[in-house]
């Protein structure tokens, strides 16, 4: 799929750009045909456009908009998007206003994706230069990863699935996005505002704040800094513009200062807005306590829903946690060795939660697939590619079927279905850690060639 | 409080949706139970709680079922005795039987040995159409009725009979069911006993036959036109000697209801006095039709019901339909003449959490053509449902045109998944949304009796007088929920723990993977081959002093590295043991 999108990657990019876009409204003009605004895989309980509609309707009733247990998302988007379920312009589909904003959304998301790609590659031309190994690593064929990773973004039909159905998850990745584009660019507000919102909308994008350090710190991806060492302490000749930054603090304590600036604003809207609905204690509870203790049981693509169905009361809270700790438990060892490339940490990041976060949704799948293309070279000789491809595309077409062999003509059973979330987590576990290992051995593959050393430690 | 046991469903349409009878007596299947508490706010739910595992006990029903949070509910103005300390919740399955009779039955003060209660048959009354068993319990706080602070109870059961014999009886009231070929009927024939004295502790004890308005109407007609010499004959007297039926025994007074707005005929009520008959001369009421009489009982100015729509058990929709009863038509006119005709009509609809209803989808057809929301509901309060906490509810108060022909309300809603354990053991069978409660508050479901001082004190026609809303149930709806797969949820919790597993296993290894293992491993494998134990180990403790000079690249103090991480790692566990045991002791 990667190589693929790359080669029409080389055709002009806007083209495509614009393609996607107008793609995406005819989509939009058939919303009764697709009916995807309620289907399991587009719309979990946090991201349901119709959910958002009832936390908006109670609200104009002057009812906290988290009376009863039908909205879970944010009061800022309560206040934002709201309006916008009930305006209808006369002769256009219902929610067209609407699914313009998502649609928007989107493009910005691809456009700073291109962006931070493109940053990335010089990155990456650089540091190749720097180790002198560029002719050996073929850098004539290197392709542009911001183009790839826009482009797939934009035409995964997972991004295109959540955009046309209504979900509020493209703008939870595009804030993710934001994060990620500021910090790459070393605009420390931006990046800390991009955070606080995508923290606020859906949590787990919290854990992110390790890779903005590293990127912050250190700057984006590079070989490790040991390679750079080695290499001067061989040649003797050291280059002080050529070696990477060290790790420098004054761009987090910045960060730091301005994460506690928006979270202070953030809190601030919402206690206004909440004012007479229970404040925010009533909003972390309903949001953040909705996250954590997984009530809604509706199916979905995650594995969790089924799980808690089944599983006895009595082991409920141990296997809550046990489910969140594994999401915490990854995040200091991949720190540790992937320190040297935030970027892909933080995509590493983004796919084990949106694998294992309890109420998952396609769109958090493309997120992590678009940012995929970031890394189009150094995962250019990942294992099971195309293994992983077919498995992603037969659960995207066996997981309906599923769906509605048990729900709507009830001939399967919900075991039909919770078989193709498994085997959805299962691909899922595949990328990342072959992803993790192929970029571990992209590493070593530099360092051999940089100390000279026959590529034969290749696991 | 009022505590209702019901069976079967009471057919407005054929059975009358007007009369004091259908709108106070006909009750939602199952149980339902309101009570008003007067004690302080937050130990309404504290007292609901009480309430309702002493009636369980007392009924031997389920009605305790009714105490956790989710199944009951605070209207708060739409229910008729609308009070802030309300609370009413309904079970719509629950099964009416003996069980909960015997207990009514033992409030009585002679039970059923004595008096009318004698005529509760068990197999007679079960087999009947509809039965409703009624408690009602009101504190007079005050001597406004001349006792002071006491507790009123009035029992009240409803039955709808069989028409293999003829229908419509109860025990302390008594209406005439139509029925098409009106076949006759005994008090005997009905109940297989007949009714010997009054019990003794008993003040009065009645029996009241009473003709509908609709019937009455249409006895008049037919009598004008077959005997139109004896037109005049209409008078009180000969009452009960209509040429079309004939009474076994003759009533010993007539009440007619004082019509003053009914455009129509007056019902007839005829009284029996049981103490008058004794052992030897029991009272056996019948009633033997003549000629056959078609006639309709007058319904609610709406007929309601109320069904699903959609398919699929993942959503769906409730709609609630209101037809206008032709009956009403003409009445309609005559009663308001403004320009302004508007008719109110209140709704009350308790659904349980499991239906996530999307109150925003509210939709409002009147005669077919959507209608926009503000245009119709005059005043609306929803208290949505939080799952497994409580569950929603919707009050409405719609105001309709008079000259409706039907106007119908939808509203979507998901339905919910639940845990394993939360199903029933009939699990595909559905689940019950209980009735909903469609009441009329400008139409008031009495009758007014023509002044007769001797009338006031029987109090089946007091209630009769009481000035009530129009009330109806609609039906109970039966959602079917998906069902999980009951039979493994071991399957289910070991194979997610196994990809659990995978991910932490397999990207544990990834990352713990070095670059020189594999030749490390390799020399391993040719120490294994060669040597013995000591060797292995000598060779692997020089291995581990010898390996700065292994990795070409090696930091130059890597066996002092070695051993500080050592001596490191024995302070670290001799921490957390002395930690461990500072904290335990």
């Amino acid at each position: 799929m990667v190589k693929q999108k790359n080669k029409t990657a080389s055709f002009s990019f806007w083209n495509w750009v614009i393609a996607s876009i107008i793609f995406r409204l005819i989509l939009i003009y058939f919303p009764k045909n697709l009916n995807l605004a309620s289907r399991p895989e587009v719309s979990t309980p946090l991201t349901s456009f119709r959910r958002l509609a009832e936390g908006y309707w109670l609200k104009q009733l002057s009812m906290s908009p988290y009376a009863g247990s039908m909205y879970h998302g944010s009061p800022l988007l309560l206040s934002l998007l709201g309006p916008l379920t009930v305006q209808r312009i006369e002769g256009q589909p219902n929610h067209l206003l609407y699914s313009l904003v998502s649609v928007i959304a989107d493009v910005v998301s691809a456009i700073l994706i291109r962006a931070t790609g493109k940053n990335l590659r010089l990155v990456y031309l650089r540091s190749l230069e720097s180790l002198d190994i560029v002719k050996q690593t073929k850098a004539s064929e290197i392709l542009s990863p911001g183009d790839a990773a826009a482009l797939i973004y934009l035409w995964n039909p997972f991004t295109i699935v959540a955009c046309v159905g209504l979900s509020t998850s493209p703008i939870e990745n595009m804030a993710v996005i934001l994060c990620l584009y500021g910090a790459c660019s070393r605009l420390v507000p931006l990046a800390a505002f991009g955070w606080v919102i995508a923290t606020h909308l859906s949590l787990y994008p919290a854990i992110l704040i390790i890779p903005v350090i590293f990127l912050l710190g250190c700057g984006p991806d590079a070989p490790p800094r040991k390679l750079f060492l080695q290499k001067n302490h061989k040649e003797e000749v050291l280059n002080k513009s050529k070696l990477p930054l060290g790790f420098s603090w004054r761009p987090i304590t910045h960060f730091a200062f301005w994460a506690l600036l928006w979270s202070a604003y953030v809190l601030a809207l919402c206690g206004i807005s909440l004012q007479q609905f229970g404040g925010l204690w009533e909003m972390f509870k309903s949001t953040y306590g909705f996250i954590l203790t997984v009530e809604d049981l509706s199916p979905n693509i995650g594995v969790l829903w089924y799980f808690f169905a089944e599983v006895f009361d009595f082991f409920r809270n141990f296997f809550l946690i046990v489910f969140h700790v594994n999401i915490l438990f990854m995040i200091i060892p991949l720190a540790i060795r992937l320190h040297h490339r935030p970027c892909f940490l933080a995509f590493i990041y983004i796919a084990i939660f949106s694998m294992l976060k309890s109420y998952p949704s396609v769109g958090d799948s493309a997120l992590y697939l678009g940012l995929l293309g970031w890394f189009v070279n150094e995962l250019a000789d990942i294992q099971f590619s195309f293994f992983l491809f077919c498995g992603y595309v037969g659960v995207s077409l066996l997981s309906p079927v599923m769906h509605t062999l048990w729900i709507w003509r009830g001939t399967g059973n919900a075991n039909f279905y919770f078989a193709t979330a498994m085997v959805y987590a299962c691909l899922q576990i595949i990328l990342v850690v072959e992803g993790v290992s192929a970029m571990l051995n992209h590493d070593r593959k530099l360092r051999n060639l940089t100390t000279g050393k026959p590529q034969d430690a290749k696991s | 409080m009022e505590l209702s046991f019901t069976q079967g469903r009471w057919n407005y349409e054929r059975w009358g949706g007007f009369d004091p009878i259908a709108s106070s007596n006909a009750k939602p299947p199952g149980v339902e139970l309101w009570a008003v508490f007067d004690v302080p706010q937050h130990q309404v739910d504290a007292s609901w709680k009480n309430l309702t595992h002493t009636l369980s006990g007392l009924f031997c029903a389920s009605i305790n079922f009714l105490e956790s949070t989710s199944t009951y509910s605070a209207p708060e103005w739409s229910f008729p005795p609308a009070s802030g300390n309300l609370r009413y919740g309904t079970l719509p399955r629950e099964a009416v039987c003996t069980e909960n009779l015997t207990p009514w039955l033992k409030l009585l003060p002679c039970r059923d040995k004595a008096g009318l209660a004698v005529l509760l048959d068990r197999p007679s009354i079960y087999r009947g159409f509809y039965h409703s068993q009624r408690l009602h319990l009101t504190s007079t706080a005050s001597g406004s009725k001349g006792t002071d602070s006491g507790i009123i109870l009035k029992q009240a059961l409803t039955v709808v009979l069989q028409p293999i014999q003829p229908n419509g009886r109860r025990a302390s009231m008594d209406h005439a069911g139509e029925k098409r070929i009106q076949p006759s009927w005994s008090l005997s024939s009905i109940f297989g006993k007949q009714v010997r004295g009054r019990c003794v502790l008993a003040k009065s004890s009645n029996v009241y036959l009473q003709l509908d308005r609709g019937l009455v109407a249409e006895l008049k007609h037919i009598h004008k036109e077959n005997e139109k010499s004896v037109a005049n004959g209409l008078t009180s007297e000969n009452f009960w000697t209509y040429p079309s039926f004939e009474l076994s025994a003759s009533p010993d007074r007539i009440v007619i209801e004082e019509n003053s707005f009914h455009g129509k005929s007056s019902s007839i009520l005829y009284n029996f006095q049981v103490e008058k008959y004794t052992e030897s001369e029991p009272l056996d009421l019948g009633l033997t039709w003549k000629i056959p009489v078609v006639w309709s009982c007058q319904s609610a100015p709406l007929h309601s019901s109320r069904f699903l729509m959609g398919s699929g058990n993942e959503r769906g929709a409730i709609a609630i339909s209101l037809k206008s009863t032709q009956l009403w038509e003409g009445f309609m006119g005559a009663f308001d003449n403004n320009e302004r005709c508007e008719l109110q009509v209140d709704v009350f609809q308790v659904v349980p959490w499991y239906v996530k209803v999307y109150f925003h989808s509210l939709q409002v057809f009147i005669d077919q053509q959507p209608k926009a929301v503000s245009d119709v509901i005059e005043k609306i309060h929803v208290s949505p449902s939080k799952d497994k906490v409580s569950p929603g509810m919707m009050e409405m108060v719609l105001r309709l045109p008079c000259r409706v022909k039907s106007a119908a309300l939808t509203i979507e809603f998901d339905k919910g998944f639940l845990h394993i354990d939360e199903y029933p053991p009939d699990a595909n069978q559905g689940f019950d949304i209980p009735s909903a409660i469609i009441s009329f508050p400008n139409f008031h479901a009495s009758m007014f009796f023509l002044e007769d001082g001797s009338l006031n004190k029987s109090p089946l026609l007091s209630k009769f007088q009481e000035k009530s809303p129009v009330m109806s149930y609609t039906e109970v709806l039966l959602v079917p929920l998906t069902t999980p797969d009951f039979s493994m949820p071991y399957n289910v919790i070991t194979i997610t723990c196994t990809v659990f597993a995978l991910y932490f296993g397999s990207l544990l290894n990834v990352l713990r993977r070095r670059v020189a293992e594999e030749e490390r491993f390799l020399k391993d494998k040719a120490t294994k081959k060669t040597g013995q134990l000591p060797l292995l180990l000598s060779k692997l403790s020089a291995k581990l002093r010898g390996r700065p000079w292994e990795p070409p690249h090696s930091p130059p103090s890597s066996s002092s590295f070695i051993s500080s991480k050592l001596v490191f790692k024995v302070i670290l566990v001799a921490g957390l043991a002395v930690g461990w045991q500072y904290y335990f002791s």
